[in-house]
């Protein structure tokens, strides 16, 4: 029988140098769910992608997509499993010496022998798909924030991957390119079967389309639950940071000297 | 013990851990050099297999140098020519300067010249082009649609500027030929038939030409090696990569000095 969870995370310890950044993770991603990764700046969120797509090996722990343990993985498999995955970066990251055409068209003519007029079928298929059929020919310099990421998503399903990860989408977006973006994952992940992994931190966004949500916090899962039980989670952590508040367990002041002692208030400056 | 707190706070072992700090660091970096430039030779596949994707980086690193390799050599041998004819008058023996403007460009000027200007012009470029793609992610999304950015990315340019190199240093060769022939023949007046005659007589294949063919492929190999390195190695952000482009042009120059002065100690001992 398959196995319902495409993506497994098991007590995964992982640090830069002596730093650690995860402290023990366990998650799981059901086939066919958009499932968000949310926690504050450097909590370990992209570090957590760049696991499961074998960039780095964790200290502790397992990662296993589809079954197979990806840090065990000989790098001729890693790059098998990774055909299976597609992934949208922060800004795109398209090839900026080459067209949108050629952007989307890029996995196609590394990994299959299709001839030049599938290809072009294929790569409008995709890009119709997000809309940007009519920018094929423009180049990556001519196109806005919003539009890179659509074609980067373009590129990443080019293959008919089995997950897609996404790294911050929402980033920098205005809230038009945002809705159309929440969309676009959501009814790609639908419709092509895929199951995603969004990493993020827009709460109202991601609270619209997934269906699961991971709270990284310090290192560790701090909550989870549907959207629904994230709304109405009590939790100071997970309270603080769908409503947004600027003090509470993350608290605003980065650790220092207390503010009296900083001001020599009370003691003879030098 | 005073002397002891003393030692443990001062400047001098600070200084002393600095440096050894930036021994093992500059170790480290030399070992990671050597291990990438193995990967690119093992990976080197793709770029003969898809030789396109070769010739598409010897437009960018050899076509796009020719002007500036072509107008220097131009310049450079007609100030030999100048120079070389106001030193041979003085010994009566004005009909060598072919041998001495083909000499010089062949053995030495055209290698070491073309080399120098191919890594700040070649070498600079391919380190910003490869800095500012790891800068922006393009790599990691490289290595994430399972191309391996070793095989796609660096083995092309690497074997390109290993071409390419030799090329240029013939084409600066030739015009620096011919900018001394325009000098000495045509504004200064040495008889023509002596000019060529002598060159042809004096100029050997195997330990002239061969020769420096062969260094210019050294530094070719030298300095696109550095470049990709230091591209690939560089810290992804604005400040990164502007250190690794000078720190290419610094030190391929430097490199290409030395291993002139190495490679012209094996080749022409003994050479009357």
């Amino acid at each position: 029988m398959q196995n319902d969870n495409l993506v497994e995370i098991e007590n995964v310890e992982f640090g830069y140098g002596d730093r650690p950044v995860l402290k023990g993770i366990n998650l799981s991603a059901r086939r066919g769910q958009v499932i968000a990764i949310m926690g504050s700046s450097g909590c370990g969120k992209t570090t957590l992608l760049r696991l499961i797509g074998g960039q780095i090996r964790p200290g502790r722990g397992s990662v296993r997509v589809a079954g197979e343990s990806v840090a065990e993985l000989a790098p001729a498999d890693l790059y098998r499993l990774r055909r299976k995955m597609g992934m949208l970066f922060q800004f795109g990251a398209l090839f900026t010496d080459i067209s949108v055409f050629d952007n989307v068209a890029f996995p196609l003519r590394e990994h299959t022998d299709l001839p030049q007029d599938a290809i072009r079928d294929l790569v409008l298929m995709k890009l119709h798909a997000v809309g940007l059929r009519g920018a094929a020919h423009l180049m990556p310099s001519e196109l806005s924030g919003g539009m890179a990421r659509r074609v980067a998503l373009a590129r990443a399903i080019a293959l008919d991957p089995m997950l897609v990860m996404y790294d911050e989408p929402f980033a920098g977006l205005d809230p038009i390119s945002l809705g159309v973006t929440g969309n676009l994952i959501r009814r790609l992940t639908d419709t092509l079967g895929l199951t995603s992994l969004v990493v993020t931190h827009d709460v109202q966004e991601s609270l619209k389309i997934v269906d699961y949500i991971y709270f990284v916090s310090e290192g560790v899962i701090v909550a989870e639950g549907t959207a629904s039980e994230i709304r109405a989670s009590g939790l100071p952590y997970v309270h603080q940071f769908v409503h947004g508040e600027a003090d509470g367990p993350v608290p605003f002041h980065y650790p220092a000297l207390p503010y009296a002692d900083d001001l020599r208030l009370g003691k003879q400056r030098a | 013990m005073p002397m002891i707190c003393d030692w443990e706070n001062s400047v001098l072992k600070r200084s002393i851990e600095k440096l050894g700090n930036r021994t093992i660091q500059a170790v480290w970096r030399i070992g990671f050099a050597a291990r990438f430039f193995v990967a690119v030779l093992l990976h080197s596949g793709t770029a003969f297999r898809r030789f396109g994707l070769t010739i598409r980086e010897m437009y960018f690193t050899g076509v796009l140098s020719l002007i500036i390799i072509l107008v220097s050599g131009l310049f450079v041998g007609m100030v030999l020519g100048l120079q070389g004819y106001e030193t041979l008058q003085t010994y009566g023996s004005e009909e060598a300067l072919g041998i001495l403007v083909a000499l010089s460009l062949v053995r030495e000027l055209g290698p070491v010249v073309a080399a120098l200007l191919f890594a700040s012009r070649a070498g600079s470029a391919i380190t910003a082009e490869i800095g500012l793609m790891k800068a922006t992610e393009q790599l990691s999304a490289m290595e994430m649609m399972a191309v391996d950015p070793i095989a796609r990315v660096v083995a092309p340019r690497f074997w390109a500027g290993v071409f390419s190199m030799p090329l240029l240093a013939a084409l600066f060769s030739a015009m620096g030929i011919f900018g001394g022939y325009l000098v000495g023949v045509q504004l200064i007046g040495v008889d023509e038939g002596a000019f060529w005659s002598q060159m042809k007589n004096a100029v050997d294949f195997e330990e002239d030409i061969l020769n420096g063919v062969i260094k210019s492929v050294v530094f070719g190999i030298a300095i696109t090696t550095i470049a990709l390195f230091e591209g690939y190695d560089a810290p992804p952000t604005a400040e990164g990569v502007s250190r690794a482009t000078t720190r290419t042009v610094v030190t391929s120059s430097l490199v290409v000095l030395a291993l002139d002065f190495v490679l012209t100690a094996f080749m022409f001992r003994g050479i009357s």
